[in-house]
């Protein structure tokens, strides 16, 4: 059984796609249980309004249905607010029923649900359900919110105010942007996107009266998060009696991290119920009430001396959070944002600001990259417009700000301090694979044909394997980011894992089992990875922040270790030999020096769990449980380049290539990095070019489908070409980083710089995304005019 | 309740229906075959897409009575004795997959690209999967999968 070729690191094919390419994968919504209900809501169709009355007669009397629950009824059985787990100093929470009370505050907040013997019946009986709303004034963008005289959302939040928070030194930017030789301003908008994971949220909970208990299956990112936040803080049911399981997850993206109002009301149904009640959402369902991303306003001042160094750094930000705080949100546009306003840059003084707003909209939390990808905009994108502006190449302009490799562990002015880094040859690698200086040629050449190509930089650091605890816990986190794994050794020498991170895409079951193979000597198909169950893994934080491997592969292998060394004792008692004298290599233990004296690590399972014949002060058994909890982030880095071309006769852009050189640290499965670079570097592109979660004044939604909300098809993208360096982690014992954001991260700035590029003909320096075909048409016709 | 009778897979089946079942919600619901998914309400995902008669429809466009009297594949039809599709089979190898929720969609749009178009470009590629969303790959390994099947097919 024992296997020389080394697995981690090895492009294994997974050991999770027969089940999903034959049919068999099990999301929330194949389950169906006996005596299931469904439910269905009644959502308000303002963005603002007083509900003056609901009445659910006529739906109570359609045949098949069971009930119809308000968040009066919620509130009266004990429900409580759904709470926000990070805060800031004079946070201003407001109280966030799972149905609106009194209040509607966006479009297609749930007002009331209807549950009943089938979804069709469901649906038409809350079509049946009559509300009656007293229209409000609504207010839908952040700096309007903010604005004397804009609608009031709550009433303790004056001037709809959610929080103000700042990092750095206000006073020696102010210095440096005073005393420098060129100041670079912009007002950048980073627009409001929509995740859409393809697989629609859902949730079936099903209430046990005989052992009182509940079990709820939905689509989560971290099933425990859910239970504990559900069960302690929102219904009330003891830990010990609540069972949360995500199975299969069709896709994240960060919004599958929530607590939802609709997974909070069906398990409330199924109790007052005694049935199982299934919710799964519609797409149109899903635009309204899937937490949203980014929407930030933002105004950079950037500051340079006479060589081009950036000298200082000024961002005033308003966030828009929606109506509602949602679990992570005030972490959002402050520590993962602020604190990544250094980039790979050496800039000795930075200072942000920001203003988070409640708006009538659909509230905003983490959404893939999850304030990352906006600071490595506002720094990309205004160090493009600045090199412009100072008459440097794009690249060098980057080059002279970059930390140098000696400074690490590097010091930034917004807290975070880098622990590794080494920018210059992703940097280097990533023009020589584009072929920076012939593409500047073929550029220059093309545009005396009216053939406008643009290339893209970005140059993007992410801080993620969220997180080490100590740290967040003093910043506001009301939870702590370390992960949980199991290693349960069989008699047999089976393995069993139990993780506390989540898959919804990543592949866990093979690159988990991939570590397990590698450090006990034993064949993939003998390790079997659980997740994604509190019924059968201790305790676990979840999938997100690109955070499983670093944090949750690092508990893994602590427990590893554990059984490695248990297993040792065994083999030297066996062997007659000193632990010390015993080395464990492919899978079998040796006493060094003595060739012939070894034991098989399938041998040594067996006598664990035998025990016959082991250390009289040693319990039987083999397994161990660890707790991994990382001492600092760890650091991403790498730079893309984007190469466009634009139509000027219509404002179509073409992606031609996309190059993209990457520093996760080791990697354990390039396939799979690969591919979580690939899905990144779509979404991104997407933003700058399509997405855009827009909303009219009045606050309602326009882009509510995929008819008006456009996320990418393949043919609007091209072969992505990807490379690495490999600076691995100091921070985790793997020394892996994290790659499942830094796609997004490093993308949406490479492309909108590339658009904007090919512009430069025309003397346009800058356009906010999404960079439509009508908007950049437009702006060519403008600069026309203006000639 | 009208009666619909439809050949799934191979086998027979026959179901009393509300006249608006859509045929996803009959594959689904009423035979248990949950491989085919749903991912949205105006018929642009593809999660959905099975072959009627032998040609890739998306089920939530079809009314199951629509599919009276036809012969329906979905993606549990495509392995044959435990031997999945050269499509299947090229996913996995190219790890056309990530979270799997698109994939029976894609694999079913493809088998009918290929059955029309053996030797596919890449344009032509990208092109027939217009109907089908994908949000994990960027549809890189998944083009590059269609491009593995087309090639096993042909020396098969």
């Amino acid at each position: 059984m024992a296997t020389t070729a080394p697995m981690f690191g090895a492009s294994v094919k997974r050991k999770e796609d027969g089940r999903f390419l034959t049919g068999k994968g099990r999301f929330t919504d194949d389950i169906t249980l006996s005596g299931q209900t469904w439910a269905a809501f009644v959502r308000s169709p303002y963005a603002h309004a007083r509900i003056t009355k609901i009445d659910s007669a006529a739906a109570l009397a359609m045949p098949g249905v069971h009930a119809v629950f308000t968040g009066a009824d919620l509130k009266a059985g004990g429900v409580n607010s759904l709470p926000v787990g990070w805060l800031h100093e004079g946070i201003q929470i407001a109280d966030h029923s799972a149905m609106a009370i009194d209040v509607a505050r966006h479009y297609g907040e749930a007002v009331a649900v209807v549950i009943a013997d089938s979804a069709a019946i469901a649906r038409d009986a809350a079509d049946a359900v009559q509300v009656d709303y007293d229209e409000l004034p609504a207010v839908a963008d952040a700096v309007a919110a903010i604005a004397a005289g804009a609608p009031q959302l709550h009433g303790n939040a004056g001037g709809n105010v959610a929080f103000t928070w700042q990092l750095g030194d206000a006073a020696a930017t102010e210095a440096a942007i005073a005393g420098a030789t060129t100041v670079v301003s912009q007002r950048l908008i980073n627009q409001r996107l929509i995740p859409n994971a393809i697989e629609p949220r859902a949730c079936n909970a099903s209430y046990d009266a005989a052992n009182d208990e509940l079990t709820l299956y939905v689509t989560s990112q971290n099933p425990h998060v859910h239970r504990l936040i559900m069960g302690a803080f929102v219904l009330g049911i003891p830990e010990q009696r609540f069972r949360v399981v995500s199975p299969d997850v069709g896709g994240g993206f960060g919004s599958k991290i929530f607590i939802y109002p609709e997974e909070v009301v069906a398990c409330f149904a199924t109790k007052q119920l005694g049935r199982p009640v299934k919710w799964t959402s519609t797409r149109s369902e899903a635009f309204l009430s899937d937490a949203h991303g980014r929407d930030h306003h933002t105004d950079v001042e950037m500051a340079f001396d006479a060589n081009g160094t950036i000298v200082g750094l000024r961002v005033k930000t308003v966030a828009n959070m929606g109506a509602h705080f949602t679990l992570f949100a005030p972490a959002v546009p402050t520590y993962l944002y602020g604190t990544l306003l250094s980039g790979q840059y050496d800039i000795k003084a930075i200072h942000v600001h920001v203003t988070a707003a409640y708006t009538n909209t659909v509230p905003v939390d983490a959404y893939r990259g999850a304030g990352r990808p906006e600071a490595t905009y506002v720094l990309e994108r205004t160090l493009d417009i600045a090199a412009g502006r100072l008459g440097l190449d794009p690249a060098e302009l980057r080059r002279r700000n970059l930390i140098p490799s000696s400074a690490f562990p590097y010091q930034t002015a917004v807290a975070l301090q880098y622990d590794s880094g080494n920018y210059e040859p992703a940097l280097d690698r990533a023009l020589e694979m584009v072929d920076y200086k012939g593409l500047r040629a073929a550029q220059a050449a093309g545009r005396q044909e009216g053939k406008y190509i643009g290339i893209g930089l970005s140059s993007y650091i992410e801080a993620c394997g969220l997180a080490p605890s100590h740290v967040v816990g003093s910043l506001g986190a009301q939870a702590g980011l370390y992960e949980s794994g199991t290693i349960r050794i069989h008699p047999t020498g089976k393995v069993t894992v139990l993780t506390g991170s989540h898959s919804h895409g990543q592949g866990h079951e093979t690159t988990f089992a991939q570590i397990v193979a590698q450090e006990l000597g034993c064949a993939l198909d003998d390790v079997e990875v659980v997740h994604g169950d509190t019924g059968r893994i201790p305790f676990g934080m979840g999938s997100y922040g690109s955070r499983s491997g670093a944090v949750g592969g690092a508990a893994l292998w602590m427990s590893l270790q554990k059984v490695k060394d248990k297993g040792r004792l065994i083999a030297a008692h066996q062997l007659e030999a000193a632990p010390d004298d015993v080395e464990f290599v492919n899978g079998t233990y040796s006493v060094k020096g003595s060739p012939g004296k070894s034991k098989a690590f399938g041998e040594i399972a067996l006598a664990a769990y035998l025990a016959h014949n082991i250390p009289s002060d040693m319990e039987p058994g083999l397994d161990a449980t660890s707790f991994f909890n990382p001492s600092n982030f760890v650091y991403p880095f790498g730079t893309h380049v984007a190469v466009v071309e634009v139509e000027a006769e219509t404002g179509q852009v073409k992606v031609i290539r996309y190059v993209a050189v990457d520093d996760f640290g080791n990697v354990i499965n390039p396939m799979i990095v690969d591919g979580q670079l690939h899905g990144g570097i779509a979404q991104g592109v997407s933003q700058a070019l399509w997405e855009h979660g827009a909303y009219d004044d009045s606050g309602q939604l326009n882009a509510g489908s995929f008819m008006t909300y456009v996320i990418p098809k393949a043919e609007f993208l091209p072969m992505f070409e990807t490379d690495r360096t490999v600076t691995p982690s100091p921070v985790n014992p793997l020394g892996v980083k994290g790659a499942g954001e830094a796609g997004t991260i490093a993308s949406t700035s490479a492309t909108a710089n590339a658009v904007l590029d090919a512009l430069a003909p025309f003397g346009i320096t800058h356009l906010d995304m999404p960079l439509t075909p009508a908007k950049i048409w437009a702006a060519i016709q403008q600069s026309k005019g203006g000639n | 309740m009208p009666q619909v009778q439809v050949t799934v897979n191979g086998r027979a089946q026959s179901r009393d229906v509300e006249p608006r079942t859509l045929l996803v919600h009959f594959l689904r619901e009423g035979l248990g075959l949950t491989g085919t998914h749903v991912g949205c309400d105006t018929s642009q995902c593809g999660a959905c897409v099975v072959h009627l008669d032998g040609r890739s429809v998306k089920a939530c466009n079809v009314l199951a009575a629509q599919a009276d009297g036809s012969s329906v594949t979905t993606i549990e039809g495509m392995t044959t004795n435990g031997v999945m599709h050269a499509l299947q089979a090229a996913f996995k190898e190219e790890h056309g997959l990530q979270c799997g929720f698109c994939t029976p969609g894609m694999i079913m749009t493809a088998a009918d690209l290929l059955a029309r178009n053996a030797n596919p470009t890449e344009d032509e590629i990208r092109q027939a999967l217009e109907g089908n969303l994908c949000r994990c790959t960027g549809y890189h390994n998944i083009v590059r999968a269609v491009q593995l099947a087309a090639r096993s097919m042909a020396t098969a």
